[in-house]
């Protein structure tokens, strides 16, 4: 009996794990117009009927470039400070490595209410790119530590033998430390753009006419449960999940020995 | 001469993210502070440095209730999830083949990677009055009537415990796993038994993992909306969901922005509370 106690308790964890998971995506081939028992089906009805809904997929395609450009961004400005940091001999380091990990300590919410009440008052209008702005800063910071975390004395050496190779600095940056960082940078981004798909509150908050899809999910949700929302949520988990695998398999997969 | 090149540079790697991190995070922290210290007179913003946003927090009944219930499910929640977590991150670290380990916790933690919304949605599914639960219960014949479990405090803490203890389960596992196994066979070798092994020798040096864990469930507990709003119907508001109240219907800025202060307040304060175990460079 004792035994058997850890196997089933990691069967009534998984139970509890995936049971919202498999109601979501169960449900959504639901043939029926209500997504609970019992299950009628299956069929493709409701996928059939988000994909040709205009207003969801400007919203999938506005979370896509959301995602991706703010990633990048996030991205590019970790690499900087990161290299500037490990690299050259800077007062107060510390201090401006605290400054930029400081977003990490604060809710998202938090973050989207003080862009809020600058955006209104300088009287820029909320759109994508505010929202964009959001999400960068709160990936700047995820960014910057796993590429910071990342730059070992094995990279130093590499620069610096392509410096005594008479390297410049652009050269030495493009052809040694980004390839030697390669895996870093897609965790990096990888994660910045799963984070930013599935990012709420900071979008309903800086965005005004075209919204991201956890926006529009959001507003579909008023007129309670549907089988649509399954089929559009099974779609975000699925988009998520195959960011989060790919990371898995493409950089955690090779850093092992 | 090689070396004032490079002083001269370092900063001009950091300035970009300098910048940023500047102007779109510290600049909106102290204007939200200053907006805190305003005033709201009927529908004009009156800026100056009046502390009455703050007296009324403990002058609202309704305001003082939300700090209250916000600080309950939160705490409520972090404890559920360590308890249900750590057995989990135990079972996956030493009853499982290492060869399985990293697949097994890949899968006891996917569903992390959701949108609040979404997974509060299919918590919602899951609980409903006609949902799976209810339904599976009275076809057991246990329930005759469906019986109330979305839109109340434990839907709230249902959604949230799904939810932290994935997180949970992946910070104490890496505390797990990186303990050497020559501890717990040097205890069983002086006559501990199984739990005298783990009360006085693997707790305590998972301690810090735990504590950090806990900490980020705080931290992100107390600050979401979604969550509490999808699940737990309105007959008590949480903190964030005052301040969402606060900017839709009223666009109150300056009472939004004096909550948002006391929950960053709280949340130092957790910090501080449990900075001597706290490990955040090690996650």
């Amino acid at each position: 009996m004792t035994r058997l106690l850890p196997w089933l308790y990691l069967a009534a964890a998984f139970l509890f794990i995936y049971l919202p998971v498999a109601a979501l995506v169960l449900f959504s081939f639901q043939d029926g117009g209500l997504p609970v028992p019992p299950f009628e089906g299956p069929s493709l009805r409701w996928y059939a009927d988000i994909l040709s809904d205009d207003d969801v997929m400007a919203a999938l395609t506005n979370s896509l470039m959301v995602a991706v450009a703010s990633a990048a961004v996030a991205c590019v400005l970790g690499f900087l400070a990161a290299y500037g940091l490990a690299r050259h001999v800077l007062p107060g380091s510390a201090l401006i490595r605290g400054l930029l990990i400081a977003p990490l300590t604060v809710s998202y919410l938090i973050v989207g209410l003080g862009l809020l009440i600058v955006i209104q008052r300088t009287g820029l209008g909320l759109s994508l790119f505010t929202a964009g702005i959001g999400h960068v800063v709160i990936n700047l910071p995820l960014c910057f530590a796993i590429i910071y975390a990342s730059m070992g004395a094995q990279q130093q050496n590499a620069e610096r033998a392509a410096r005594d190779l008479g390297a410049d600095e652009f050269r030495v940056i493009t052809l040694v430390t980004l390839p030697m960082l390669a895996p870093a940078l897609a965790a990096a981004f990888f994660l910045s753009v799963t984070l930013s798909w599935d990012e709420f509150i900071i979008s309903f908050l800086l965005t005004r006419f075209d919204v991201t899809l956890p926006v529009e999910i959001w507003s579909m949700l008023r007129s309670g449960l549907s089988p649509r929302l399954n089929a559009i949520g099974s779609l975000v988990f699925l988009i998520s999940v195959t960011a989060v695998l790919v990371l898995e398999i493409f950089v955690f997969r090779k850093r092992r020995p | 001469m090689s070396t004032g090149h490079q002083r001269l540079k370092g900063p001009g790697f950091v300035t970009p993210a300098l910048i940023w991190t500047f102007a779109f995070f510290v600049v909106p922290f102290l204007v939200m502070g200053t907006m805190s210290l305003a005033t709201l007179e009927g529908r004009t913003l009156v800026w100056g440095l009046s502390l009455a946003n703050y007296a009324e927090l403990t002058e609202k009944a309704y305001l003082w209730r939300a700090i209250m219930v916000s600080l309950e499910i939160t705490l409520t929640v972090t404890v559920v999830s360590v308890i249900l977590a750590y057995p989990l991150a135990w079972i996956i670290a030493y009853r499982i083949p290492p060869r399985w380990q990293r697949l097994a916790l890949l899968l006891a933690i996917l569903p992390f990677w959701t949108s609040y919304v979404v997974r509060s949605y299919a918590w919602l599914l899951v609980l409903a009055r006609e949902g799976v639960v209810n339904q599976t219960l009275i076809s057991m014949g246990l329930i005759s009537e469906p019986i109330t479990l979305a839109n109340t405090r434990f839907a709230t803490v249902t959604g949230f415990v799904h939810f932290f203890v994935m997180l949970l389960t992946l910070t104490i596992y890496a505390n797990l796993v990186q303990l050497s196994p020559n501890y717990r066979r040097a205890a069983m070798d002086l006559g501990a038994s199984a739990f005298q092994t783990f009360r006085h020798v693997v707790l305590p040096l998972t301690l810090p993992g735990i504590v950090t864990g806990a900490f980020l469930t705080f931290v992100l507990c107390i600050g979401d909306y979604v969550t509490p709003q999808i699940l737990g119907g309105n007959t008590e508001l949480t903190v964030p969901q005052v301040i969402m109240v606060q900017l839709g219907r009223r666009a109150d800025f300056p009472l939004a922005s004096a909550l948002a202060i006391v929950l960053m307040a709280i949340v130092t304060l957790v910090y501080i509370l449990s900075a001597r175990w706290l490990r955040l460079d090690r996650l």
